[in-house]
């Protein structure tokens, strides 16, 4: 029997809401996928399982609220049959008697999850969760304006016919954001012993190696500074391991794979650090599409549990319009992040001792003391420095 | 399409962005992007709705010139108009 449990969301959440079931008993599952919308103080969240195996039993009912680590729900590995002491039959349909009460909430409460899959556009679990409260049948809302025509909070509220602000709903939303912020900023100053190094980057090369690619590109098909960027600190962490990883009871863990946490701000408040997985693996333009997609779910409150709960370190890019240098502050359990300020026009020296202009970032390096020193991260800041020297291999 | 429809289509572009953007109190003599907060990802994702919409194409040498609406709106009028003319 596998015990399907709450996976950790971030360190900043410790509890969840239990919204929706994806799955029903008898239903086989498959590894990576959404079997649940859990509701946090950041967003509501897909949650997927990583095992697969057939849906035994659901332990928890929509509306409940569980800690992380609570099994919320039985799966029979492949090949398993139902325990004894239930089964008058073997196959899947025997828990029978058991599966009513989990199935006939979300029959009552709301439509049932399966036949908005099949029938039309997706809908992000935000959206399902403020369809509630505004009392909205998503039924009537047939396409959405949010990524591939997915239904997002602006769809449901123009349905309703209110205008976002005034509901106070939201706004508990957005002081139960800075809750979680604080709560979980304030154990990182607590307990990571934070050093700080800065690299000012010169990005000549990048930048006219980038104009030239973009050139020759439709204009959605071309590539941000910020995506080169968190390109070359997954290339860079291959060499420095222990900027990339977790440290947990007292150990540090070094992370299996590059997942970069990418800091992203919420038009109506608050921030999330949602995870690319694999940034060294991917080309410039899978990681730019990952980073657009990323990006817009993130506003649109649909997230899933793995972006939240993998990134092995995190990105701050302020971009163009943002301050000169950023000194991040660690996201625990994660023992590093890098910032890059605003991307300009600087005076450099150059090899002959005569002063150009050229565009230029601020890398910063915020780690933990308990993991690494300055001297390491000095190397790795000067590493990152000569990968973006060399833009074609980013590639 | 005339100016003022030209201009009525980059505000409801920039207003699909940006939700919380209320249209009436733009300037738009003024820097946009001090007066909407639009990062470098929202920025290159409206310039690419105007393109999706209006068939206009921006090379990227060109983002950095087009600082206020009223700088945008006529670009955006002199490519449509050239464009017409070829």
């Amino acid at each position: 029997m596998i015990e399907f449990k709450l996976p950790v969301l971030g360190a900043d959440m410790d509890e969840g809401k239990l919204l929706e079931w994806k799955i029903r008993p008898g239903d086989e599952v498959e590894r990576g996928q959404v079997v649940a919308v859990v509701d946090t103080a950041k967003a509501a969240i897909d949650v997927e399982c990583w095992q697969a195996g057939t849906v035994y039993r659901l332990l928890v009912q929509p509306e409940e609220t569980v800690p992380v680590g609570t099994t919320i729900a039985l799966l029979l590995a492949p090949g398993e049959t139902v325990p004894t002491e239930v089964a008058t039959t073997p196959a899947p349909p025997a828990p029978a008697t058991k599966r009513r009460p989990p199935e006939e909430k979300p029959a009552t409460a709301k439509v049932p999850a399966t036949v908005h899959a099949a029938a039309r556009a997706r809908i992000s679990p935000a959206a399902r969760k403020r369809a509630k409260e505004l009392e909205v049948d998503l039924d009537r809302i047939t396409s959405g304006s949010g990524p591939d025509g997915s239904v997002v909070i602006a769809d449901v509220e123009r349905r309703a016919g209110k205008k976002p602000p005034a509901a106070a709903g939201q706004e508990s939303r957005g002081q139960q954001m800075r809750q979680t912020i604080a709560a979980a900023m304030s154990r990182s100053k607590r307990e990571i012993p934070h050093y700080y190094l800065a690299e000012t980057i010169p990005l000549r090369k990048a930048a006219e190696w980038l104009q030239a690619k973009n050139a020759e590109r439709p204009m959605e098909k071309r590539v941000l500074m910020a995506v080169l960027l968190i390109k070359a600190v997954g290339i860079a962490l291959q060499r420095f391991r222990e900027f990339n990883g977790f440290y947990r009871d007292g150990a540090f863990r070094p992370g299996e794979g590059v997942h970069v946490g990418i800091a992203i701000f919420l038009r109506d408040g608050g921030l999330v650090a949602p995870a690319i997985h694999d940034v060294p693996e991917k080309t410039l333009d899978e990681l730019m599409s990952s980073l657009s997609e990323l990006i817009q779910r993130a506003r649109a409150g649909s997230l899933r549990s793995s972006e939240l709960s993998d990134p092995t370190i995190t990105v701050t890019s302020l971009g163009d319009t943002g301050a000169e240098l950023v000194h991040g502050v660690i996201y625990p359990p994660q023992v590093a992040i890098v910032g890059f300020g605003r991307v300009e026009q600087r005076a450099l020296v150059d090899e002959e001792g005569g002063v150009i202009a050229s565009p230029a970032v601020t890398a910063t390096l915020s780690a933990d003391h308990r993991v690494s020193d300055g001297h390491r991260g000095a190397l790795f800041l000067a590493a990152l420095r000569e990968v973006l020297q060399q833009p074609e291999q980013l590639a | 399409m005339d100016e003022k429809e030209l201009r009525e289509k980059v505000v409801n572009d920039l207003v699909s962005i940006a939700p919380e953007v209320d249209p009436t109190v733009l300037e738009h003599d003024k820097p946009l992007r001090s007066q909407v907060d639009l990062d470098s990802f929202d920025w290159l994702r409206y310039l690419v709705t105007l393109h999706d919409s209006l068939g206009v194409d921006i090379p990227e040498t060109d983002y950095r010139k087009l600082t206020t609406l009223d700088l945008l709106v006529a670009y955006l009028h002199q490519k449509l108009t050239e464009q017409k003319g070829a």
